[in-house]
C-alpha cells in the first residue's frame, strides 16, 4: 500500500497531478453520494466536493513526513495526502479494503504512511493533537511540521484558541488551515461568528494570518507552503483561511435548502477544477480535449475502485476485538 | 393516548414546559430554525421565539457553562447535546461545577438544568458518535441520569428532567428516536424520577433494561416463545434507580439478568448486581448475569456494529443458557465462548 500511496503523492508534483487529482475527488465524492442513496452508506458522510483545491493544495505544499489532522471531512484530503479511492471507498463501504479495514467508516480516515492521522469527528479535536505533533518535532528536532484541517465552525469552539495561543507561545511548526465554506452544519457563518475573516483571529495570538482564494490550488499550495517553510525555520504557526464552499449539504442527504437562492451558482463559477484547468489550457500545457480525457479516464477508474470496494468482504467478528490498547 | 414517535414525544414535553413555565429555554447547535440534527426539537423556534429557542455556536463548553449560570440565576434550561460525545468537551461545566451547586452554597443555590444527549450505537455513525458514555455521569454525585426507552418514557421523564431542581441529564437513544408508541400527555404523563416500569410480568428471571435494551428484552422473551417468562423491568432513571423494584422482583425470580448497551467493565450493570447479591444471597438460584457490549471501541462495519449490540438472539441465548445450566455462560468475546 506505501509504495502506491507515496507514487500518488509524488503524482501532485507533476503539471497535470493537481487536476487530476482534484477530477478524482470529485469523482469519487460524487459516487459516494450514489453509493450513500443505494444504502451502502451507514451513518452519515460528509462530502468536501467544492473544497478540492484545498485538500490538494495542503497535500502538495506538505512533505511525506509532516502530519496532517483534518475533520469528518475528509474524503478528498485523504485522497489527496495519497490513499487510493479503493481504500477510501472501501472504508466508506465498511469493507476489509477500507483504509481502517472497515471499522472506522467515513468520518474516520487513516493513512499514518503519509502522514494522515486518524481523521477527526469532534469538531475542534485536530488542532491540539496537531500541536502536540509540532511539540514533538521541536524536541526532536525531526524537521518535521504539522497542518490541521478544520472547519470554519470550529473557530469558536475552545480547542481552537487554546492551540493557536499554546503554538504562539511555544512558536511551534504547525500551519492551521481553516476551510471557511461558510456554513457549520444548517448555520451560516453570519449567525455564528462576529467577524468575516477568521484570519483576523491571528492577530489575537500574534501570530500571521492570510485570507487564501481556497478555490484555486495554486494559491493554496503557495500559501501552505510559505507558512510551512517558516515553521521548519522556527518562525511558529500561521493560520491561512482558504475561502470556500462545499457544493453538497453538511451530511448525509441534507439539499442544503438554508443557502440563499443563488449562491451555489456563484461560487460554481468559481469551481477549483475549472480554474485549474484554465490555468493549464493558457499556459499551454494541455488542451480543453486531453482534460476531458483525462477526466474520464478518471471517472471510469473510481467506477472500478468502488466496484471493487463494494465486491470485498466485510471484516470478520474477531477484528473489532483487537488493537484496543495500542 | 397518542401514538407517536420518540422524537416528536420530546417536542411535545418541551412545548409543555416552554408552555407552563416561563423560565424553560432551549439552547443547542441547530436546534432552532433547523429544528435539531435530529428533529427533537422542530417547530419550537415558531412558537415560542428566537429569545427562548436558540442556535448556538459550536462552543459545547460555553453554552452548557451559560446554562450552569443561567440555571443558578432562575431559568431552566435544557440543553441539547446533538451527540453525547460532544458532552467531552464540556463536561467540567456539568460534573464539576453544576453538580457541585447545591452541595457548595449548602442548598443555598441550585442549577436546574437539563442536558439531553442522543446517545448509542446501532446506527453506524462510528466509534466518535455511537457511544452510550453513562458511565460519564453516572457515578458523579449531584448529576441525575434517566434514560427513555420509547416514545412514552421519552416524554415523561423529559418534563421531570426539566422540572427537577437539579442538573439532569437524559440519554436519548438514537435508534428510538423513529418508533412510535402510545405516549399519555399531560400532567399524568409526567414520568416521576428514579422509579421503574414493569414492563411484563413472568417467573423465570428479573431482566433489568434500560433505554434501548428494552426493547431489545422483549423481544428475546418472544424469542424464547414460553420457555421461559421474564420479568422486564425498565428502570427508566439510573441515578437515582429503584433498588425497591428490582429487589421485588428478584425475590421472586431467583434469578437476575441485566442488560445494557455499555462496555462489560464498569457497566451500570455491576452496581445492580452487587447490591442484589449483597441483599438476597442465599435466595438467588443462579448467579447474576450481565448482557453487555464488549470492551472495545463502537465498529463501523454493519455486522460487527451488530455483534456489537446485545440483540434480543444473543439475550435469548444467555438467559437460557443461564436456566438451563444454573452457570453464567461466558461473554461472547472471550476466547473460550468465540463460535
Ligand atoms: C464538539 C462537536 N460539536 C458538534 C459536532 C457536530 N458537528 C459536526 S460537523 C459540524 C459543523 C462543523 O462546521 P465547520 O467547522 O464549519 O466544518 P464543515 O462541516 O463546514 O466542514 C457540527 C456542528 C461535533 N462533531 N463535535
Ligand atoms: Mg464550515
Amino acid at each position: 500500500m506505501t509504495g502506491e500511496r507515496r507514487e500518488r503523492r509524488a503524482q501532485l508534483a507533476t503539471p497535470l497531478g493537481p487536476f487530476e487529482r482534484m477530477a478524482e475527488i470529485r469523482a469519487v465524492e460524487e459516487h459516494i453520494q450514489l453509493l450513500f442513496n443505494e444504502g451502502h452508506v451507514r451513518g452519515s458522510t460528509h462530502l468536501s466536493n467544492g473544497q478540492e483545491a484545498v485538500a490538494v493544495g495542503v497535500a502538495a505544499a506538505a512533505r511525506l513526513t509532516d502530519v496532517v489532522t483534518c475533520t469528518y471531512r475528509g474524503h478528498g484530503q485523504a485522497l489527496a495526502l495519497g490513499l487510493t479511492a479503493k481504500e477510501v471507498i472501501g472504508e466508506i463501504v465498511g469493507r476489509t479494503v477500507g483504509c481502517a479495514g472497515g471499522l472506522g467508516g467515513s468520518m474516520h480516515l487513516v493513512g499514518p504512511d503519509v502522514g494522515l492521522w486518524p481523521t477527526f469527528a469532534i469538531v475542534g479535536a485536530g488542532l491540539p493533537v496537531a500541536v502536540g505533533a509540532a511539540l514533538a518535532s521541536q524536541v526532536n528536532r525531526s524537521g518535521r511540521a504539522a497542518i490541521a484541517v478544520f472547519g470554519d465552525g470550529a473557530a469558536n469552539i475552545g480547542a481552537f484558541h487554546e492551540s493557536l495561543n499554546l503554538a504562539a507561545i511555544w512558536q511551534l511548526p504547525v500551519v492551521f488551515v481553516c476551510e471557511n465554506n461558510l456554513y457549520g452544519e444548517y448555520t451560516r457563518i453570519q449567525l455564528s461568528t462576529p467577524v468575516s475573516d477568521l484570519a483576523d483571529r491571528a492577530a489575537g495570538y500574534a501570530i500571521p494570518g492570510l485570507v487564501v482564494d481556497g478555490q484555486d490550488v495554486a494559491a493554496v499550495t503557495a500559501a501552505v507552503s510559505e507558512a510551512l517553510e517558516r515553521a521548519r525555520a522556527d518562525g511558529g504557526p500561521t493560520l491561512l483561511e482558504m475561502k470556500t464552499y462545499r457544493y453538497s449539504g453538511h451530511s448525509k442527504s441534507d439539499p442544503g435548502s438554508y443557502r440563499p437562492a443563488g449562491e451555489l451558482d456563484q461560487w460554481l463559477r468559481r469551481d477549483p477544477i475549472t480554474i485549474e484547468a484554465g490555468r493549464l489550457i493558457d499556459g499551454g500545457t494541455a488542451t480543453a480535449e486531453q482534460l476531458a480525457a483525462v477526466s474520464s479516464r478518471i471517472a471510469a477508474e473510481v467506477r472500478r475502485a468502488a466496484a471493487d470496494a463494494l465486491a470485498a468482504p466485510q471484516p470478520a467478528v474477531a477484528e473489532m476485538l483487537i488493537h484496543v490498547h495500542g | 393516548m397518542t401514538k407517536v414517535r420518540m422524537r416528536q414525544a420530546v417536542i411535545q414535553a418541551l412545548a409543555d414546559e416552554l408552555e407552563s413555565d416561563p423560565s424553560v429555554i432551549l439552547l443547542g447547535e441547530d436546534i432552532a430554525a433547523a429544528g435539531g440534527a435530529f428533529k427533537a426539537t422542530e417547530g419550537l423556534l415558531d412558537r415560542f421565539g428566537p429569545v427562548r429557542v436558540r442556535d448556538t455556536p459550536i462552543s459545547e463548553m460555553g453554552f452548557l457553562g451559560a446554562a450552569v449560570g443561567a440555571a443558578m440565576a432562575g431559568l431552566r434550561p435544557v440543553v441539547e447535546m446533538m451527540f453525547v460525545e460532544f458532552t467531552g468537551v464540556a463536561l467540567d461545566q456539568l460534573v464539576t461545577e453544576a453538580a457541585k451547586v447545591s452541595y457548595l452554597s449548602r442548598g443555598e443555590l441550585t442549577a436546574p438544568l437539563t442536558v439531553r444527549a442522543s446517545a448509542g450505537a446501532g446506527l453506524g455513525f462510528g466509534c466518535q458518535h455511537s457511544q452510550f458514555l453513562d458511565h460519564w455521569f453516572r457515578a458523579t454525585p449531584g448529576l441525575k441520569l434517566a434514560v427513555p426507552s420509547g416514545a412514552r418514557t421519552a416524554y415523561g421523564l423529559l418534563r421531570a428532567a426539566i422540572r427537577d431542581p437539579g442538573p439532569v441529564v437524559v440519554l436519548e437513544p438514537r435508534v428510538l428516536y423513529g418508533d412510535r408508541e402510545d405516549v399519555e400527555f399531560g400532567e399524568a404523563g409526567i414520568l416521576p424520577l428514579g422509579r421503574a416500569h414493569r414492563v411484563s410480568s413472568g417467573d423465570d428471571v428479573t431482566l433489568v433494561a434500560l433505554g434501548a435494551t428494552v426493547p431489545t428484552a422483549v423481544a428475546a422473551q418472544q424469542l424464547a416463545a414460553g420457555a421461559w417468562t421474564a420479568d422486564i423491568i425498565d428502570l427508566q432513571t439510573l441515578v437515582p434507580w429503584d433498588r425497591q423494584s428490582v429487589l421485588g422482583s428478584v425475590r421472586h425470580t431467583g434469578r437476575l439478568v441485566v442488560v445494557e448497551e455499555s462496555p462489560y467493565s464498569g457497566g451500570w450493570g455491576s452496581e445492580i448486581c452487587d447490591y442484589i447479591a449483597g441483599e438476597l444471597f442465599g435466595e438467588l438460584t443462579a448467579p447474576a448475569l450481565r448482557v453487555t457490549t464488549p470492551d472495545t471501541p463502537v465498529p463501523y462495519s454493519q455486522p460487527l456494529e451488530e455483534r456489537f449490540v446485545p440483540s434480543p438472539e444473543l439475550v435469548a441465548d444467555q438467559v437460557g443458557q443461564l436456566l438451563a445450566t444454573g452457570r453464567r455462560p461466558a461473554p461472547w468475546w472471550e476466547a473460550s465462548a468465540q463460535r
